[in-house]
């Protein structure tokens, strides 16, 4: 087997076993980097950089001083704001951003000795499901170039299925770690909201942001989540909870596990090779000795009406700091200061924000925010209510991520509401903010992957993380390599 | 319930966003869809519903009232379009 083909705990017993050094690592990773920039998976990559970190994590381990994570590559979502390389969230308007601090997420994991690859490519701002709007070009699907990498984390899912990265950073705000996983076959978890800190993740919907990982295991998940979460007093809805082992979940048995399959997540749109796969991802379950259940959430397919509203009246708030005064795009040409504003944010966002910050504006303006913006936060509350209540009766839910496999390129990018409808299944989750993952369970039409997503409760992510890799130990789905790789 | 032109330029206005007639013209028909479908939720009975604004709830947190911030005006300038002695610089607002 190829080193880079290798899991995150293989590497890391590698690395303690003194086989290979982070600096050869990240020569590897470097390489096979620089080896399918056809995937326009990296935007930002600088070998010295991530050298000396490799260096330094090397002289780490030789003081004695090495934890698991020490000398392991990582490469982040360019949502994350780091120092050392440019931050763009994939807008015209960072174009060669450099910020003066690292995100708490990227400086919890450098605290651990990882080395960081560079920064992935992503639909701008975080907002898309296609990877399609994305100011730096589209990135690739390894499994099938004509398909989209799903999106928003496009970049990550793409690096990480691709084996170019061994893990990336990503974010959900409605499904952009699960969507992008689901459609790369990879292990993508979204942890319990406000559990990771949005310090220095470029912020789309502050309620419902949250940072999280693109793996090639659920094992891989559990090692770095344990490093990368924590509480963070400079993020005001961080959650104050003691440090965990994510890991520790690992190898409790499925037996008597209870397992809730909502009836809502196997409606109409369902593509039938979808189906059959998550269907027999169920029986798989079964099998190893959980019991399925089933269960309602009636509200659920609303959660799109509802995210619409909620996260655009977010957005149009928290991108109005790009106004061409402090940082970012300012146009060349303008007139007063209201004109140079306009000018620079007509020029530095694309189209997809311009359209959320738009529908945000109208939504929050004076005699509508009754009858969108305070419904909408009613009816976000009977869809987590519905979660919680479920839970009394179950302790995961599964069902698909996904309606389908991934499309291809340009199938949806001129329908906004076709593209919204992508993540019918992941937004109800993203806005009660449990954690929930995407594992892969197989190949449906163009052998294109599939996942499977589990939801857990609040706080619950190391049991569900066992669930997935209890899984991941009785199939193989997670250790397909796209032809080529 | 459609938006017309008129909405669009003054959602446009009020997010401070440039736009075109043309572009406005092709924003409506994509916003009158967007929000046919976020219609939908308006059938469910949301009476004596609290809305949740956040999914972990509870108060805002608060820190001591201590200073915290040390000096990065060097760093924090480094990325503006246009700034001189220290300060951000914008087309004159006061004549």
């Amino acid at each position: 087997m190829s080193l880079h083909h290798e899991t995150l705990a293989t590497l890391s017993r590698k690395l303690a076993a003194r086989e290979i050094s982070a600096v050869e690592l990240a020569h590897l990773y470097l390489e096979r980097i620089d080896g399918n920039r056809d995937l326009n998976a990296f935007l930002d990559v600088r070998p010295d950089v991530t050298l000396a970190q490799a260096r330094a994590a090397d002289a780490r381990r030789k003081a004695g001083d090495a934890g698991p994570l020490t000398g392991l590559p990582i490469a982040h979502k360019d949502i994350f704001v780091t120092r050392d390389f440019a931050s763009t969230a994939s807008s015209r308007m960072l174009e060669g951003y450099m910020s003066p601090f690292d995100a708490t997420v990227v400086s919890n994991l450098a605290t651990a000795g990882m080395v960081t690859l560079g920064k992935l490519n992503c639909d701008e701002f975080a907002m898309g499901s296609s990877n399609e709007n994305s100011a730096y070009g589209n990135v690739l699907n390894p499994w099938d170039k004509s398909a989209v990498p799903g999106g928003s984390s496009g970049g990550s899912s793409a690096a990480v299925a691709a084996r170019i990265a061994p893990v990336a950073t990503a974010t959900d705000t409605g499904g952009s770690i699960r969507e992008p996983a689901a459609f790369t076959g990879v292990t993508g978890t979204k942890p319990t909201y406000g559990r990771p800190s949005r310090w220095g993740m470029i912020a789309f919907a502050s309620s419902l942001d949250t940072a999280g990982l693109m793996t090639l295991s659920a094992e891989d998940a559990a090692l770095v989540l344990s490093a990368m979460v924590g509480f963070d007093p400079k993020d005001s809805t961080s959650v104050d909870r003691p440090p965990e082992n994510f890991a520790r979940a690992l190898t409790e048995p499925l037996r008597g596990r209870r397992i809730g399959v909502p009836k809502e997540f196997f409606g109409g749109g369902l593509q039938p090779d979808v189906e059959a796969a998550v269907r027999e991802a169920l029986g798989t379950y079964q099998r190893l000795g959980a019991k399925l259940i089933d269960i309602s959430l009636p509200n659920a397919a609303l959660g799109i009406p509802v995210y619409y509203v909620v996260a655009p009246a977010e957005c149009s708030s928290n991108l109005s700091r790009f106004d061409g005064v402090r940082y970012g795009h300012r146009a060349r040409d303008y007139g007063d200061l209201t004109d140079m504003i306009k000018k620079s944010r007509a020029e530095g966002l694309g189209a997809e924000p311009k359209r959320r910050i738009l529908v945000g504006a109208y939504v929050l303006s004076h005699g509508y925010y009754d009858a969108y913006y305070l419904k909408a936060q009613q009816v976000r509350r009977l869809i987590a209510d519905e979660f919680r209540a479920a839970f009394e009766q179950c302790d995961l839910i599964a069902g698909p991520v996904t309606t389908s496999v991934a499309f291809g390129f340009g199938e949806k990018a001129a329908d906004p509401v076709a593209m919204y409808m992508s993540d019918l299944y992941t937004i109800p989750g993203s806005l009660a903010g449990i954690p929930s993952m995407s594992i892969p369970c197989g190949f449906g039409a163009h052998g294109r992957p599939v996942g499977l997503q589990l939801m857990a409760n609040y706080f619950d992510e190391a049991r569900m993380l066992g669930a997935a890799h209890q899984y991941q130990l009785a199939t193989d789905w997670h250790a397909r390599v796209p032809a080529g790789f | 319930m459609a938006l017309s032109l008129d909405d669009v330029a003054r959602i446009a206005h009020l997010a401070r966003i440039e736009i075109t007639d043309d572009e406005a013209r092709r924003t409506l028909a994509q916003l009158n869809d967007i929000f046919a479908m976020i219609e939908r939720m308006q059938a469910v009975d949301t009476t004596g519903i609290e809305p949740m604004s956040h999914p972990l709830g509870g108060g805002q947190r608060l820190r001591d009232d201590a200073v915290t911030e040390t000096d990065n005006r060097e760093a924090n300038l480094r990325n503006a379009p246009a700034q001189q002695d220290g300060l951000f610089l914008v087309p004159r607002v006061i004549e």
